[in-house]
């Protein structure tokens, strides 16, 4: 059957790559996890990567990451462009600071220094190979029941990545910043960040994910990321795909969280020749509540997938979920926004919108709102809309004298004002409607 | 100022301005006056500009120059501005930002520097005053969850703040209450000078109570069809738009 449905052939080149490099990986010989890693190597040579004919993935052609192969980056390479930090940082964001080079942790870029006692921001494979009985529950609990091939090569390799872990009741004001960097050194590198973050009761505390390619060079970037929240613990959770027009991303967020804890996960998609991202929540404990927020623009022939799924176990959970795409020129979009509320799940409260702005006429989304409701005092609600900048709002702004091309971007900078203005850090803030501004320079006209 | 001369306007093939005629020199208030479908906001918009229609014949000369041959944001920085029927909600635009770009662009076309933000704060605190807004407004996004006594003031207030040559208020009365209609009449009065040209245009003869006209024209079915002073706004109020129309049948039979 899953060889009708997805190529096991194209998965066949990593399970060979992990059997060569499975010796080597951090902590290798340590039995939890060699079963762990062999195990996801097994559900990747089973189920392959993933194709069209599959559903969740049936907008989305995978063939132009599939047809190339692409070489897994698993250890340091000395990678050490000051340069490229430099033009790639946001100078304004005053942060805690891990920077990884192809998926590979690089110190000298790195400023963790100042942690306030009980946050630990370090290595993964660093983490691994010092106490690696540490991350034994952790790792993995997060991840999806069946997981895709994607996440399955990922969870084959664990190598490296961040491990953040704010500890009971600290709040932590500063941002910890992950600048994850792709297109290192050399054509078609695979990079497999795997990062956890652990947010222990009562904590609170920002955590911005970045990705960005060095070089223009054609790369991979297949990255999980497992959230835990302890009970009453908060987290803001930014991530912020800005890759070059010939890269590919895949990435996961997937978290778990007890009772009243807070996520607030905010999604931008910026660049990139494909990006996929997959986000699973699942409410564990009454009074859990998720706030998913999401920007992706689209130009050129980029193709943005956000497929995300929020589970209700339990009673008193709240959900939101708000998502916007802007597309120009011939890109293509695909929202697929899965809403559970199990039957354990009363007074839940849930709603989810996604709303796209087509700048252009061969611009195309595909959207999916779903709800699957199986308790019987929930509060649920769903939108979706597709359109065009409004004509006579623009009219209004030229009768102004605002210029035409000044009018169509101040509206669409409008349109994706209201995701804007959740994220708290100005910094961030502002280098986004940065983002914004600087794509709609090559906005087309569809008069 | 304005002199239009045999303007025929259609939308989308069928004809709403008919070989129309009107002269407006400096300083004066012209209110133009017809029953719904006559063209009175066809005419309001073809001065601004709107892409929806298409001038068929005839010429707009705007102080010396063709105003059909400039864009919409052109006309609006020489000077002419149209205070919409229906002004549009702009969710995520705040009001302040849409007029801090619109001064300085009407400025950058004049020659003159940008406005610093405490020079703009002011001119905003002054202008404010004019139709009774608050500071507040300017801060919420245009027009967005507006009163429609609210989005009239507004219009009125973005008129004062760009200080235009030729003001144009499309039915800046209607939907409004006597109140508020006071107050948005008191605003344009106040800018009201030798050098400004007003063009109204309304349904009802009561915006005239408020803002005297130098001049009524009466439109029905495309065209100017009488012409006069402001006594002509009383005979209307009188004997309603049908002792026109009934002259504009006559007329047409005439010529047919």
């Amino acid at each position: 059957m899953n060889t009708v449905v997805s190529s096991a052939a194209d998965a066949a080149d990593y399970v060979a790559a992990q059997q060569v490099a499975a010796g080597a990986l951090p902590a290798a010989g340590t039995p939890w996890l060699d079963a762990s890693r062999d195990k996801a190597k097994a559900i990747l040579a089973d189920v392959g990567l993933p194709t069209a004919r599959l559903e969740d993935w049936k907008y989305t052609n995978t063939r132009s990451i599939t047809r190339s192969k692409f070489d897994p980056v698993l250890r340091s390479e000395s990678w050490s462009e000051a340069a490229v930090i430099e033009q790639l940082q946001i100078p304004e964001l005053q942060s805690h600071r891990l920077v990884f080079a192809d998926g590979i942790f690089v110190s000298e870029f790195s400023n963790s220094a100042d942690l306030p006692r009980g946050v630990r921001v370090m290595s993964m494979a660093q983490l691994l190979q010092s106490e690696p009985e540490y991350l034994k529950s952790a790792l993995g609990s997060a991840l999806p029941e069946s997981p895709h091939g994607f996440t399955a090569m990922n969870s084959s390799f664990i190598s490296d990545g961040a491990f953040v872990e704010i500890g009971s009741e600290v709040i932590l004001d500063k941002p910890i910043e992950l600048l994850f960097i792709s297109a290192c050194s050399g054509k078609d590198r695979l990079g497999l960040p795997r990062n956890l973050v652990l947010c222990r009761s009562g904590s609170s505390a920002t955590v911005v994910e970045r990705y960005l390619s060095a070089t223009k060079s054609r790369s991979l970037t297949n990255v999980v990321t497992e959230v835990v929240l302890d009970d009453s613990a908060s987290l803001n959770h930014y991530r912020v795909v800005d890759e070059s027009a010939d890269s590919f991303h895949v990435g996961g967020l997937f978290a778990q969280q007890d009772q009243s804890s807070r996520l607030d996960a905010c999604s931008v998609v910026v660049g990139g020749g494909l990006v996929r991202n997959d986000v699973l929540v699942n409410l564990n404990a009454p009074g859990a509540a998720v706030d998913l927020t999401g920007l992706y623009l689209g130009r050129g022939r980029s193709h943005v997938d956000n497929h995300t799924h929020v589970v209700h176990h339990t009673p008193e959970g709240t959900s939101r979920e708000h998502y916007k795409g802007i597309l120009d020129d011939r890109s293509r979009a695909v929202f697929h926004g899965r809403i559970t509320v199990g039957s354990g799940a009363q007074q839940t409260d849930s709603e989810q919108s996604n709303q796209n702005l087509l700048l252009s006429r061969d611009a195309e989304v595909d959207t999916k709102p779903q709800l699957e409701i199986y308790a019987d005092d929930v509060k649920c609600a769903h939108g979706v809309t597709v359109g065009q900048l409004d004509e006579n709002a623009v009219f209004y702004l030229r009768a102004r004298g605002v210029g035409e091309d000044e009018a169509r971007k101040m509206l669409t900078l409008a349109f994706a004002a209201d995701v804007l203005a959740k994220i708290e850090l100005p910094a961030l803030k502002g280098y986004l409607e940065h983002c914004v501004s600087d794509l709609l320079l090559s906005v087309s006209h569809t008069s | 100022m304005l002199s239009v001369t045999d303007l025929d306007v259609s939308v989308n093939g069928g004809m709403i301005l008919n070989e129309l005629n009107l002269e407006v020199q400096a300083g004066e208030v012209h209110a133009i006056m017809g029953p719904n479908g006559s063209g009175k906001s066809t005419f309001a918009n073809v001065l601004a500009g709107h892409p929806g229609y298409e001038v068929t014949a005839g010429s707009v000369i705007y102080e010396g120059q063709d105003l059909l041959q400039m864009d919409p944001e052109e006309r609006a920085r020489q000077g002419v501005f149209l205070a919409f029927q229906y002004p549009v909600e702009i969710p995520g635009v705040s009001n302040v930002y849409l007029l801090k770009a619109a001064v300085n662009e009407i400025r950058k076309h004049r020659g003159e520097s940008e406005l610093d933000a405490v020079k703009f704060l002011k001119l905003v605190r002054e202008k404010l005053k004019l139709v009774d807004m608050k500071e507040e407004f300017m801060h919420r996004s245009v027009n967005e969850g507006f009163s429609g006594g609210e989005k009239k003031r507004n219009e009125i207030f973005q008129m004062a703040m760009l200080e235009p040559k030729l003001a144009i208020l499309d039915e800046t009365d209607s939907g409004l209450d006597i109140d508020a209609l006071k107050v948005v009449a008191q605003g344009v009065n106040e800018l009201r000078d030798a050098s400004r040209s007003i063009v109204m245009v309304t349904h009802y003869q009561r915006l005239l109570d408020y803002i005297v006209p130098d001049y009524v024209h009466v439109l029905a079915g495309g065209r100017v069809l009488k012409s006069g002073g402001k006594e002509l706004a009383l005979e209307l109020e009188e004997h309603g738009y049908g002792w026109i129309e009934d002259q504009s049948a006559e007329l047409l039979e005439t010529r047919a």
